[in-house]
């Protein structure tokens, strides 16, 4: 084993190597690992964000969830009273109704009643002097005896 | 084991570099034997080791840049994951280890690990193979695993070692420097015996780096060589074990080399 000029092809070799190494080997790789390290940070970040986020929304998700069954109770409270008091409102105006049409019937039912005794009345006057004069025989005279006709047409 | 060739011709073929040099005699050719690689001396270069680890360093270059080109932020292929893998890996040890600015330390320690990573990784291939193949293309030696060439290991350390000055000087001044080298450990009156031993330690880092990740590799070199001289039915019994322990073995050295590139720079920024 002896030494030669091999020691300095090595000793230039090396240099050039760790030359290169320095210029284009070493600088890329480390900054693609920089890169990927501060990507990968920034992953985890979002990732948290996310989740927070994600909770923030459930939170206001259930929030809103219950204004709206709140809400919805009301309205269907507020519907509830409305129909209630249409249906006051309705079974007051049938009452109403039903009243006036009664009273109006009855009101009719009076008139031909009264009609009707008017219309008896008239004809029991006639009845009356036909009878009379035929128990009477003669002939009453319906001017004369008005006045006592009247009377007992009223009496009927 | 190739044929007409003895036990020792074998082993002594494998642990061969493939030399061009200044022969005395023959001026600048391949080495014939180890003998003309010996007198070729310093002037001579291990071709093989040069083709391999460039090539393999090329080959890192090559592949971790083109992932880094092509990086997505998105969720990685299994090539970028494995490469990222790497980066976080080696940039984890930088960061608790080394706690000064500095943009060379991380790329240098990543160009380390991989780089002796890889060269290690040519002990796992049989080690007759491309020897074999390059015999037959008319090369006489090939070894094919450069981290078993001191030359190689030596090169990085030392290089290393530059950087342990270039950044002890740089955070503590020439003085600065040489007062840590030459006041310590016994004070200023041992300057001459603290100076010996302070040189003693900074020379330490370089060579033990540099033999630690040879005397590993080329150990584990030879034994594959030793059972290669077993007979072809007999040599997985002992060399698919030996080659599934390696693989820690490799990785490790690799990881020792690029953990004390570290340590030892991270100290030459200290102040004691």
């Amino acid at each position: 084993m002896n030494m030669n000029m091999t020691i300095l092809g090595q000793i230039i070799s090396f240099a050039i190597f760790v030359y290169l190494c320095m210029k284009f080997v070493w600088p890329p790789l480390t900054a693609a690992l920089a890169e990927r390290q501060k990507m990968i940070a920034e992953g985890l970040d979002a990732a948290d964000k996310a989740a927070r986020e994600l909770a923030d929304a459930q939170q206001s998700v259930e929030t809103a969830l219950q204004e709206s069954k709140a809400q919805a109770a009301t309205i269907i409270e507020q519907a509830n009273k409305r129909a209630s008091q249409i249906v006051d409102e309705a079974k007051e105006t049938a009452q109403a109704e039903a009243t006036r049409i009664k009273v109006a019937a009855t009101a009719d039912v009076e008139q031909e009643i009264n009609s009707a005794k008017e219309a008896l009345r008239a004809q029991v006057a006639t009845l009356v002097v036909a009878g009379a004069e035929k128990i009477l025989g003669a002939s009453i005279d319906v001017n004369n005896h008005k006045e006592l006709v009247d009377k007992l047409a009223a009496e009927l | 084991m190739a044929s007409g060739m003895t036990s020792s011709e074998y082993i002594a073929h494998h642990l061969t570099n493939l030399t061009y040099g200044k022969h005395p005699v023959n001026g600048w050719s391949f080495a014939e034997n180890g003998q003309q690689v010996v007198e070729m001396g310093f002037m001579s270069i291990n071709v093989d080791s040069m083709v391999w680890s460039v090539g393999l360093g090329a080959f890192f270059i090559w592949l971790f840049s083109r992932v880094g080109r092509t990086a997505t932020t998105g969720v990685p292929s299994g090539v970028q994951n494995f490469i990222e893998m790497i980066i976080e890996f080696v940039d984890d040890n930088v960061k608790s280890m080394f706690h000064h600015k500095s943009a060379v330390i991380a790329p240098m320690a990543l160009t380390i690990f991989v780089w002796v990573f890889l060269m290690n990784l040519m002990d796992l291939v049989p080690v007759d193979w491309i020897p074999h193949l390059a015999g037959l293309m008319g090369i006489h030696f090939m070894k094919i695993v450069p981290s078993t060439d001191l030359n190689v290991t030596m090169g990085i350390s030392f290089s290393v070692f530059f950087l342990i000055v270039f950044y002890s000087i740089k955070a503590k001044g020439v003085g600065g420097f040489l007062a840590e080298l030459s006041l310590q450990p016994l004070g200023k009156w041992a300057l001459p015996f603290n100076l010996l031993l302070e040189l003693v330690g900074l020379i330490a880092k370089p060579i033990s780096l540099a033999l630690r990740l040879f005397g590993n590799m080329y150990a584990g070199e030879m034994i594959f060589i030793l059972i290669a001289l077993l007979p072809f039915w007999a040599q997985w019994v002992l060399s698919v074990p030996w080659a599934l322990f390696h693989i820690l073995i490799i990785t490790l050295q690799a990881f020792i080399f690029m953990v004390l590139t570290i340590v030892y720079l991270a100290m030459a920024h200290d102040h004691h």
